[in-house]
């Protein structure tokens, strides 16, 4: 277990570095300079040169990576282009409001496509199960952005209209300020994200739930007299369970986009936002630290769910 | 796309049973009949019909939107400041001029909403063939020739799989400035790897068939055995993950041209044009900003969801083990023939 373990945090931390390197290099060929981007457009040729050398962008690209890849280790992203912070401070700072969004987003997701694929699949052929596909396939169609718009105005803007004011429209309050305004400002946003995640479980969930419930083992539990309910949940759930933890680390790096998305439509500002505000400014150093954390998440998450199969499958333990 | 409507057979299933609609195809009789199969399912199933006609609608709307434009008068890119916008500046809603209303430039909603399918339908083809063409040969080469290029190559397929892909997609966008190039190219470089590993997967299980070995005993090369007995195995799954490769297509590029990253204003997009009902929240003073736009992104991505997902259901393996029967003896007629 310790072993695999740490072979596998060994191999994330690889793929980390691979992709700081590939976005080092990717910026170092592409063709507009930040320094110009930075100096203004009417900037002299030895004004952009001063911008360059504080930067260090006149140093080798090498020498540069070598220096940003030992500054990681010891915590240091680098300091933005633009109003000089450290770039891991202002992460920092934005990052519970994602966790926020992301966590409370998914907890929707698998709510909601947990429940209409097990109701679409304990009666296939039903009108729970054609309702369940019209829900799947209105998930899977509906962009995440088009999703929030049209909950934004019905829910806040015709709400409000009709004399019923509870949504906010953006903005974010920190848990340990509300926790009960925290909610009520993140309720639209979850069920943005949930919403069109909850496609893929809802279908998922149905599909391999169908399967299972014909399985020997199940009439097996049917006959000795269990009810129907547990059959489903406790005999049937089970086996559904890895297929669905697969497709969470799957889907997790699809996820970081609905978030971006998200963020940008209510108005939350968290690393999302951050992202597209430094890309527009040309911030070389917040992109990098952006990308990378999204990508340590996603290659969190890949653990976890190894871990987890491990827990849901004894099959994989004993391995 | 084929009319829905035209010579209704009443065969149905066997393929040695369309022998009258085989006698009236003109050309390549045994090459049809498999498609032929899957076109009657598909004609009998009416949500693929239904999806069908609503994409064929608005593949001809978005190709006559330079005609429609011209017969309501309205450019594009025109702004009408006068007749568009009331006299505080606000857009108006739908009238008899402006069939879906106009925006908070005065542009006319309806021609630029034609505009936008024009362009959504172009990048998602272009990024759909594109991808298509890459994940086909990436997954059939690793596939093929499995060690350690299929080692090289399963990892790049991971890799860009575990991407935060929407986030390196303003990264890269960020690098080279957003355009209607990089859009696709960005759509392109994050939807091949799905495809190249199911083609993988199938290109595995495909090389270990007596058919190939037979090529292979024929002195075929693998090029030859990969173009001529792998890649026609490979036409369904390909075929399936086109379909619905393109609604995610339009999506991304929706998506990107939102956060105003994608193709620019004032070229009309969806995403554009849902990104300015957004904007100072232009949607509560002006609804069919947003609601037009949003149903079109909507109906469309449906019906090529839908659509995909009854060409899945219509192309049977059978059809595949049809394929293959076929191939060998053409393959073995030529070799012998040579």
């Amino acid at each position: 277990m310790i072993r695999f373990l740490s072979r596998r945090i060994l191999s994330g931390i690889l793929t980390l570095i691979a992709i700081s390197g590939v976005m080092f290099l990717l910026f170092y060929v592409a063709p507009n300079d930040p320094a110009a981007t930075i100096a203004g457009p009417q900037a002299t040729n030895d004004q952009i040169d001063q911008v360059r050398a504080r930067l260090g962008l006149d140093m080798p690209v090498i020498e540069r990576y070598w220096l940003f890849i030992t500054g990681l280790f010891q915590g240091d992203l680098g300091y933005s282009f633009f109003n000089k912070e450290p770039v891991l401070d202002s992460l920092v700072r934005r990052l519970p409001a994602t966790a926020s969004l992301a966590v409370g987003g998914l907890v929707v997701a698998l709510g909601l496509g947990v429940t209409i694929g097990v109701g679409a699949a304990r009666k296939p052929g039903s009108w729970r199960d054609k309702l369940g596909t019209a829900f799947v396939l209105t998930g899977l169609s509906v962009p995440t952005f088009v999703a929030g718009l049209i909950l934004l105005y019905v829910f806040f803007y015709l709400l409000t209209v009709m004399g019923l004011t509870f949504f906010p429209a953006a903005g974010y309050v920190p848990f340990t300020e509300n926790p009960l305004e925290w909610a009520r400002h993140l309720l639209l946003p979850w069920i943005t994200v949930g919403f069109v995640a909850a496609a893929t479980y809802a279908r998922l969930v149905r599909s391999q739930l169908v399967s299972v419930m014909g399985e020997d083992y199940i009439r097996t539990a049917r006959s000795k007299g269990i009810r129907e309910d547990r059959v489903v949940y406790r005999h049937g759930m089970r086996n559904v369970l890895t297929p669905v933890v697969t497709q969470i680390s799957l889907d997790f790096a699809i996820l970081m986009g609905g978030l971006v998305v998200t963020e940008r439509i209510f108005g939350i500002n968290g690393i999302g936002r951050l992202a597209i505000d430094s890309v527009n400014r040309g911030d070389q150093p917040v992109i990098i630290g952006a990308m990378l954390l999204a990508s340590l998440f996603v290659v969190i998450a890949s653990i976890l769910v190894d871990l987890a199969y491990a827990l849901l499958d004894s099959r994989v333990r004993v391995k | 796309m084929p009319e829905p409507t035209v010579d209704a057979p009443t065969d149905t299933t066997l393929d040695n049973q369309p022998s009258v609609s085989a006698a009236s195809a003109r050309t390549g009789v045994a090459a049809r009949s498999p498609f032929q199969l899957v076109w009657s399912r598909l004609r009998h199933d009416p949500t693929a019909m239904v999806s069908a006609v609503v994409i064929v609608l608005v593949i001809v709307a978005a190709i006559s939107a330079p005609l429609i434009s011209g017969l309501v008068g309205h450019g594009p890119d025109e702004q009408f400041r006068k007749e568009g916008l009331t006299p505080s500046g606000l857009p108006t809603g739908p009238n008899d001029q402006f069939l879906l209303g106009a925006d908070n430039l005065g542009r006319d909603l309806f021609v630029r909403l034609i505009y936008g399918a024009q362009l959504s339908l172009i990048v998602a083809f272009v990024a759909t063939v594109g991808a298509l063409g890459i994940g086909t040969l990436v997954g059939m080469t690793a596939g093929f020739m499995r060690g350690k290029v299929d080692t090289v190559l399963t990892w790049f397929m991971d890799t860009t799989l575990s991407l935060p892909q929407l986030l390196f997609a303003i990264s890269l966008v960020s690098l080279v400035g957003p355009s209607f190039g990089t859009t696709v190219v960005v759509i392109i470089l994050f939807s091949w790897a799905p495809i190249a590993r199911v083609v993988r997967g199938q290109t595995l299980s495909i090389r270990e068939k007596e058919f190939v070995e037979a090529a292979r005993s024929l002195g075929a090369s693998n090029w030859r055995i990969m173009r001529v007995d792998v890649l026609p195995n490979l036409v369904v799954p390909i075929l399936v993950y086109g379909t619905l490769l393109i609604p995610q297509a339009i999506v991304f590029e929706a998506t990107l041209s939102f956060l105003g990253l994608g193709v620019l204003p004032p070229t009309a997009t969806w995403g554009n044009m849902l990104a300015a009902a957004s904007t100072g929240s232009m949607y509560t003073i002006a609804w069919w900003m947003l609601v037009f736009p949003s149903a079109a992104l909507l109906c469309v991505t449906l019906a090529f969801n839908l659509l995909g997902d009854s060409v899945r259901d219509a192309l049977d393996p059978r059809q595949t083990l049809f394929a293959k029967k076929r191939r060998v003896t053409k393959l073995k007629k030529k070799e012998i023939a040579e």
